[in-house]
């Protein structure tokens, strides 16, 4: 009789147990601390007033819309340059392939202080942008970049970038290449393979990297407290000083869970997005 | 009947994405550039080109004592932060690789979430939940917060070395008499091992780098490298930051040239 053997290829699924015991003790029970204190009002009573006021606050409201659509603002940068570099690096393939990660990986570890920085040097008054179209002779006051939105948008785009477009990388190494040839030889130019072929198969990638993006870069506290000074304030900015400088907790921790939720419904909007979007490519 | 598309078309489409492709090159890589150019200038201000070359700064950063207390506890926390991470990451992601289970789903994506979820929002609630524990921030929460932050990318780097692991290989050894507890020693471990270092690595820059989370969890006894920096900046712009920043891209640099040679860091997170 042939002895069963047992299936070595599956593990037992309490050896996750260690790790969910920590996240239960330190990730979800401090969510859950935090969604409690928001529950509290000024006068110490349970209810929504922390949400009321924030809710019922047009400063607060607009807070929460910029810092929404700065982080489309980003993504969509990133999306623009992003696909380019990742179809050319795909497609490539061998060195210059290899080179191409390398310039993503570079940044995406060099620390967000360090990049940020490199930003003010570029963007401040007496910096690369400036410079460089004194030299070309344009006179004039130099230009506002710092503390400035476009400059805010550059610099979030460099920093979130690699989270683009090592996703779209990965789509797009696994689309089969004879599928482009097949497009050509049906008679679809580049521009048509492209829209019909090569983009609904990289949306799984496109929506990984844009939600990856979107999220890094509304939450990307630093570089909206360097860049944006203290003129633009965004979700992070704004919890952060609720909390640290009015110690306001139960404010800040209302805040803190808008916050949450509505990146969640970003998230889910952005896959639902995707999920259409390949539904339509299907039929 | 349409014309079939002609060079125009080819010719069109390979430019646009050649210039979009550079400017995102340029883009990715121009900081970096100009941050370590400028450290080298001999004078008092950021500016690009600088008017001279000279080591001076690096000479003040070797006596920036607050700079260096700083390093030490950021490398401290990181170190211990990604301990922890490889040491759950990885059984829970052994748990979770090749499971059919629903649960092993739920559990996969619950360690993945602090990736999107906003770690300033974390950081602050963790504040709040170890003031309620009573717990002073110290180097232990630090940690502990910092592990939640780190977990994600050990995970993610594991569970895809698991579900590359051919079956085979594991029914093989199981065949020839050896136990589980064997197989996973002398077959699973080495042949994900690059997969771990990886994750690992990545965990360790993301703790060092790591800033909404300190910014809640540390006091004047364990203040952070990038805080300090931070901090740093929005006072004045001083070009001792440039030269340590300089050091930093080149120690990252190093970092990535061994992972590459040791785990092949490029292939895995493309």
């Amino acid at each position: 009789m042939r002895r069963r053997l047992p299936d070595v290829t599956v593990y037992d699924l309490r050896l996750a147990s260690p790790l969910a015991l920590f996240f239960a003790a330190f990730f979800a029970a401090p969510l859950a601390a935090l969604l409690g204190l928001s529950l509290k009002g000024p006068d110490g009573t349970l209810g929504l007033a922390q949400y009321a006021a924030f809710l019922g606050d047009p400063f607060s409201l607009g807070v929460l819309g910029a810092t929404l659509w700065l982080g489309l603002k980003v993504t969509l940068v990133c999306l623009i340059l992003g696909y380019p570099l990742a179809l050319v690096a795909t497609r490539a393939g061998g060195r210059v392939r290899g080179l191409v990660i390398l310039a993503v990986l570079t940044p995406l570890l060099t620390s967000v202080v360090i990049r940020t920085f490199a930003w003010i040097v570029i963007l401040g008054r007496q910096g690369v942008v400036n410079g460089a179209l004194a030299s070309l002779g344009v006179s004039g006051p130099p230009l506002r970049l710092l503390y400035a939105e476009g400059g805010l948008v550059a610099a979030l785009a460099q920093v979130q970038m690699p989270l683009m477009v090592l996703p779209l990388m990965t789509a797009l190494a696994r689309i089969d290449p004879s599928l482009w040839d097949a497009s050509e030889a049906l008679g679809a130019g580049r521009w048509r393979t492209f829209r019909r072929v090569t983009l609904p198969l990289s949306l799984p990638g496109l929506i990984a990297g844009s939600v990856l993006t979107f999220a890094a870069a509304i939450s990307g506290f630093i570089t909206q407290s360097l860049i944006g000074g203290g003129q633009m304030l965004f979700m992070p900015g704004y919890i952060y000083q609720q909390a640290i400088a009015l110690q306001n907790w139960p404010f800040a921790a209302a805040m803190s869970v808008i916050f949450l939720v509505a990146v969640l419904a970003v998230i889910v909007a952005f896959n639902a997005l995707g999920r259409l979007a390949r539904g339509y490519a299907q039929t | 009947m349409s014309r079939p598309p002609g060079a125009l078309d080819r010719l069109s489409f390979e430019i646009v994405v050649a210039l979009l492709a550079g400017a995102a090159l340029i883009l990715l890589l121009a900081p970096t550039v100009i941050v370590l150019v400028v450290s080298f200038t001999d004078g008092l201000s950021l500016r690009f080109p600088p008017p001279g070359y000279s080591l001076r700064w690096y000479g003040e950063l070797a006596e920036a004592w607050q700079l260096h207390f700083a390093l030490r506890n950021s490398l401290t926390v990181a170190a211990a932060a990604t301990l922890l991470s490889v040491g759950l990451g990885v059984m829970a992601s052994l748990a979770v690789a090749r499971s059919p289970r629903l649960a092993a789903r739920l559990l996969d994506s619950l360690f993945l979430s602090p990736l999107v979820l906003p770690a300033l929002a974390f950081g602050l609630s963790s504040l709040m939940f170890f003031s309620l524990l009573g717990w002073p921030v110290s180097v232990t929460t630090l940690v502990i917060g910092h592990t939640v932050v780190c977990v994600p990318y050990v995970v993610r780097n594991t569970v895809a070395a698991l579900t590359q692991l051919q079956p085979v290989l594991l029914e093989g050894s199981a065949s020839l008499g050896a136990s589980r507890l064997y197989t996973l020693r002398r077959i699973t471990l080495p042949l994900i091992r690059p997969g771990v270092l990886s994750g690992g690595f990545l965990a360790f820059m993301a703790s060092f780098d790591n800033i909404p989370v300190s910014l809640f969890l540390r006091d004047a006894a364990t203040d952070m490298l990038p805080i300090r920096m931070w901090q740093d900046l929005e006072g004045r712009l001083d070009v001792t930051i440039a030269a340590l920043s300089g050091v930093l891209i080149v120690a990252t640099m190093a970092g990535i040239a061994v992972m590459e040679r040791l785990t092949g860091l490029s292939k895995r997170l493309a």
